[in-house]
């Protein structure tokens, strides 16, 4: 209905409008109206392509995008902003969907008409374009299942991993090139369809692989795959719209990928083999026995300690998440801002199972995100702080990975809240963090342990206070 | 000229006006100086030590008086000291010339010249010669060292394994010197500090010195008067202050009053119904006893427990912190001095024309100069300056540019490679791949952390653009790709709505 020209220039516009909704994205001032761009850009795009490109079965499609959008609406409506992480899992796992079935539908429909190289160019996009939208599908399920604890979040691993993974490489390559050589002559379904089969057990393999304390990393790296899925898909399509989107949310993915690897001193390749956590080998040497013994608080006692102090320091954590305690910790360091005290929050880039996981949660609990700090705007700040509170927090603030090289979590970078004069931890019970290392920072002098469920024994403290 | 150093004669008093020290430094000045047989002996400086300092050592007081141009003392002249002064001598000392009309008549009629430490005007350039700080200072740090002494517990708090200790709860009344030396003496020993002053422009230092200030609810009175003193204040303001301190008196477990009104008695801060508020083994320290005290119950000099509260009105403070008063005293002493030899040959000049020498002479060839004219500044007492704390210095190490320029080069060849073989339409498409890459590496790499999971949603909205390839195949014939591309875009549509409903809920929630 509009002419090529037209729908180009839109997809120009979404572009840019693209680009501008992830730079807005980069700060708290401009965010709001960055998602903004990236709506007005999404629903310019799909007006361009709709007139531009459709040329029928209009109802179908608007039926479709009716019930697809209203299941989104209220999916966004209804989650609980500790359910973040697995809806973000699911979410990508949709895009990984969607590029398996534009993949197939563009390849029966044999529609390309191209030959020699261009068609040998063509086939290993469409290839590509299903295999990684079939891992990305099959990682995210699995991420999902992790993350909703339906499945365990301990890793799996299986002997000789690394070469079962190995193994279903070649079987790809293997089949990528018996794809290629069997669709210049007209056929190919076959190879791809094991191939979307093996790149679907890749893709679970490769999840089940990685610990709960690196969700961070494999939803963000996830989130990169969708971004490549997309891309491949714009090449085998020729369209420069989901080439330069794919590209832009590809590596956004790989970028926040790898400032979480920063951030807990591992390499990329070493989170995606997986297996940390599993409490062999080195993770097993000082753990637990002689660490000397914790002194124990009470929830009263905890508020005295707060209601005394100057600068307090909240430091959550996973723990805080699956409590839903993070309305209580706003309430009191509400009531500890107005007796005068400066209340800030140290946030370590990998606490929770998503990046900025703490972030939001503490946002939903309406607490200033001044307040909020990264971990190095304060670690240097320990020092003059009085009370820190932990709260189900483990491996973050494990000073092991400071003081003993043979740590499996040694270098990580951690937030040194035993500098200050006290610290409370809350913790259920004296079990080990996800990375299974013994924390010393329990049995320092100046620790205090808080045990029960972090919601309950806050409510006390409020209480108290 | 000879200064002499007799020893002090008021009960008690173990101060003594110059020390080994000091001494030596004023012989550098040109003069000589004779000390009385044990004059510092009871602050801890020996004789020998004085003639160690090259001081003469006199066995009587007759004979200092008798010798010395410049007599040195501590406290006032006293028990017929005053009419010792001769015409050609020169007194300084502690004269409080507005309470002693009589002593500042004998000394007038002597028609030696007089000059009171006290009187030594609150200009900046005079700090260093302000005994009475000096003196404060020391009043409000032994002021604590006393309450601690009769308090019964901690002044930290303490968690132990016995149990908590709550920390004590100290209230310091007027934050002139005296009271901040408390604050800080209390703080320092973990005390909860709280302070009141009426002028307002002291609740900085206060909370500088990181004590609470109370404030309190009334129309913005300033009680600043000149010097830097507090001025009497309004009915209305006492009530509203009194009903403060009747609260805090419940609540405090040791109070330190230093409200001093200069040529008046000391203000009535604390009453008998105060003081019954407070809980036993609590205890007040009443740094205006002599004036007649800030509290009702105060009895100059003594400790009394009235109602289960410690009541301690020593007078003389610095003098029970004999050697360090002593210092500072001598120290001011001598800056004084310094001033008024410009010569440095050990002549004593008195300058009218200098605005401290004209303050603190009170009389001077048998006319009483006291009181001198107002002093033309007013100087705030030194707040304590914040230490700006030091840059930290980061230290970057070079990263070796051998890996990136490795990698660069065999991402140059493989796209050398990529372009030998692949078509221009490919090749395009693939140029705009590229640079959006770089594009999103650029823009994503300054994003707050805060951000990260809205930015993930976000992205993962517009990640199902790929809906675009199923708009490119609904209109398919084939009804197998058609419902196919159905599913697809309904599947994202879901993705699109969800994503940026999101998004959008979540940065709501993010506020200052």
């Amino acid at each position: 209905m509009i002419n090529e020209g037209i729908v180009n220039v839109s997809y120009i516009i979404a572009t840019i409008l693209f680009i501008l909704a992830l730079g807005g994205l980069s700060n708290q001032e401009t965010a709001r109206r960055g998602n903004w761009y990236g709506i007005i850009g999404m629903t310019i795009a799909l007006l361009a392509t709709i007139f531009g490109d459709v040329a029928a079965n209009y109802d179908k499609l608007i039926v479709a995008l009716l019930v697809g959008g209203s299941i989104g609406l209220l999916l966004a409506r209804r989650v609980q902003m500790t359910q973040m992480p697995e809806l973000v899992a699911v979410l990508h796992s949709l895009v990984g969907v969607a590029a398996v079935a534009v993949g197939f539908a563009n390849f029966m429909g044999h529609g390309s008409g191209f030959t020699g190289v261009e068609l040998t160019i063509h086939d290993i996009e469409t290839y590509l374009g299903i295999l990684i939208g079939a891992v990305t599908f099959s990682g995210s399920v699995i991420a999902f299942l992790k993350l909703s604890a339906r499945i365990s979040g301990t890793p799996l691993t299986l002997p000789g991993r690394h070469w079962f993974n190995l193994g279903l490489l070649i079987g790809a390559f293997w089949f990528g090139y018996q794809f290629v050589v069997q669709s210049a002559a007209g056929g190919g379904l076959t190879p791809l369809i094991i191939m979307t089969v093996i790149a679907l057990i890749f893709g679970v393999h490769m999840v089940m692989a990685i610990g709960g304390a690196d969700m961070p990393v494999v939803v963000s790296m996830l989130n990169s795959y969708s971004g490549w899925a997309a891309a491949a898909t714009g090449f085998m399509l020729g369209n420069d719209l989901l080439i330069v989107t794919g590209a832009l949310v590809g590596s956004s993915g790989a970028i926040l990928s790898y400032i979480m690897c920063r951030a807990m001193n591992r390499k990329f390749l070493a989170v995606i083999a997986g297996g940390f956590g599993t409490g062999g080998g080195t993770a097993a040497k000082g753990g637990g026995e002689d660490q000397g013994e914790v002194i124990a608080i009470e929830a009263h006692d905890t508020a005295a300690l707060l209601a005394d102090a100057k600068e307090v320091m909240i430091i959550p954590g996973y723990g805080m998440a699956v409590a839903q305690a993070q309305h209580t910790v706003f309430e009191i360091t509400r009531k500890l801002r107005e007796k005068g005290i400066n209340v800030r929050f140290g946030i370590h880039p990998v606490a929770g199972r998503m990046p900025g996981h703490m972030n939001v949660l503490l946002a939903e609990a309406k607490v200033p995100y001044d307040i909020v700090f990264e971990m190095d705007e304060v670690n240097d700040d320990f020092p003059d702080v009085d009370v820190s509170v932990v709260i189900g927090a483990n491996d973050i603030v494990n000073p092991s990975a400071q003081t003993d090289p043979d740590s499996p979590i040694a270098g990580m970078p951690v937030l040194e809240c035993w500098k200050g004069t006290t610290s409370i931890v809350l913790k259920r019970s004296m079990a080990t963090g996800y990375a299974g290392v013994q924390n010393p920072l329990f049995f320092l002098e100046n620790t205090r342990m808080l045990f029960g469920d972090a919601k309950a024994t806050l409510d006390e403290v409020l209480k108290a206070l | 000229m000879k200064i002499g150093i007799p020893r002090e004669i008021h009960s008690g008093e173990q101060r003594v006006a110059t020390t080994p020290d000091v001494a030596s430094q004023l012989i550098k000045l040109g003069y000589s100086i004779a000390v009385e047989q044990d004059a510092g002996a009871a602050a801890n400086y020996s004789n020998s030590a004085f003639e160690e300092a090259g001081c003469e050592i006199l066995a009587t007081a007759d004979a200092v008086w008798e010798q010395a141009d410049i007599v040195l003392k501590v406290r006032a002249p006293e028990q017929g000291e005053e009419g010792r002064l001769r015409s050609d001598q020169v007194l300084i000392s502690f004269l409080a010339p507005g309470q002693n009309t009589e002593l500042l008549e004998t000394l007038t009629k002597s028609g030696g010249a007089a000059m009171a430490m006290d009187m030594v005007p609150r200009i900046s350039r005079a700090q260093k010669m302000d005994a009475l700080s000096s003196m404060a200072n020391i009043a409000g740090y032994r002021a604590i060292v006393e309450a601690a002494q009769h308090f019964g517990r901690f002044f930290t708090g303490q968690i132990t394994a016995a149990g908590k200790i709550p920390p004590a709860k100290v209230l310091v009344i007027g934050a002139g010197v005296a009271g901040l030396s408390a604050i800080g003496a209390a703080k320092s020993m973990g005390a909860i500090v709280r302070s009141f002053d009426t002028r307002p422009e002291v609740k900085e230092q206060v909370e500088s010195m990181d004590a609470e200030f109370l404030m309190l609810d009334f129309d913005d009175e300033d009680g600043t008067g000149e010097g830097g003193y507090a001025k009497v204040m309004s009915d209305e303001f006492i009530a509203a202050e009194m009903a403060l301190f009747a609260e805090q008196a419940k609540d405090v477990d040791i109070i330190i009053t230093t409200a001093l009104i200069p040529g008046r008695p000391a203000p009535l801060l604390i009453t008998a119904e105060h003081v019954g508020l407070m809980k036993d083994g609590s205890v007040v320290v009443d740094l205006a006893a002599e004036t007649g005290g800030n509290c009702e119950l105060t009895e100059p000099g003594e400790v009394v427990v009235k109602d289960g509260v410690t009541i301690i009105g020593y007078t003389d403070l610095p003098s029970r912190l004999a050697t360090q008063s002593s210092q500072l005293y001598a120290t001011n002493l001598r800056h004084l001095l310094t001033d008024m030899t410009p010569e440095k040959d050990g002549s004593l000049v008195i300058d009218f024309e200098d605005e401290v020498v004209r303050g603190a002479t009170v009389c001077k060839d048998g006319e009483t100069t006291y009181p001198p004219p107002a002093p033309k500044l007013s100087a705030a007492p030194a707040k304590p300056a914040a230490e700006a704390a030091p840059a930290p210095i980061v230290e970057e190490k070079d990263p070796s540019i051998a890996g990136p320029i490795i990698g660069m080069v065999v991402a140059g060849l493989a796209l050398l490679g990529l372009g030998a073989v692949a078509p221009p339409s490919f090749m395009a498409h693939f140029t705009v791949f590229v640079l959006a890459c770089f594009v999103g590496y650029m823009v994503i790499w300054n994003v707050t952390p805060a951000l990260h999971t809205p930015l993930m949603s976000v992205t993962n909205a517009i990640s199902s653009i790929i809906i675009i390839g199923a708009l490119l195949q609904i209109s398919s014939a084939d009804k197998v790709i058609m419902w196919i591309a159905v599913v697809t875009a309904g599947v994202t549509a879901i993705n699109i709505a969800g994503g940026f409903a999101v998004t959008r809920r979540m940065l709501e929630m993010f506020r200052k």
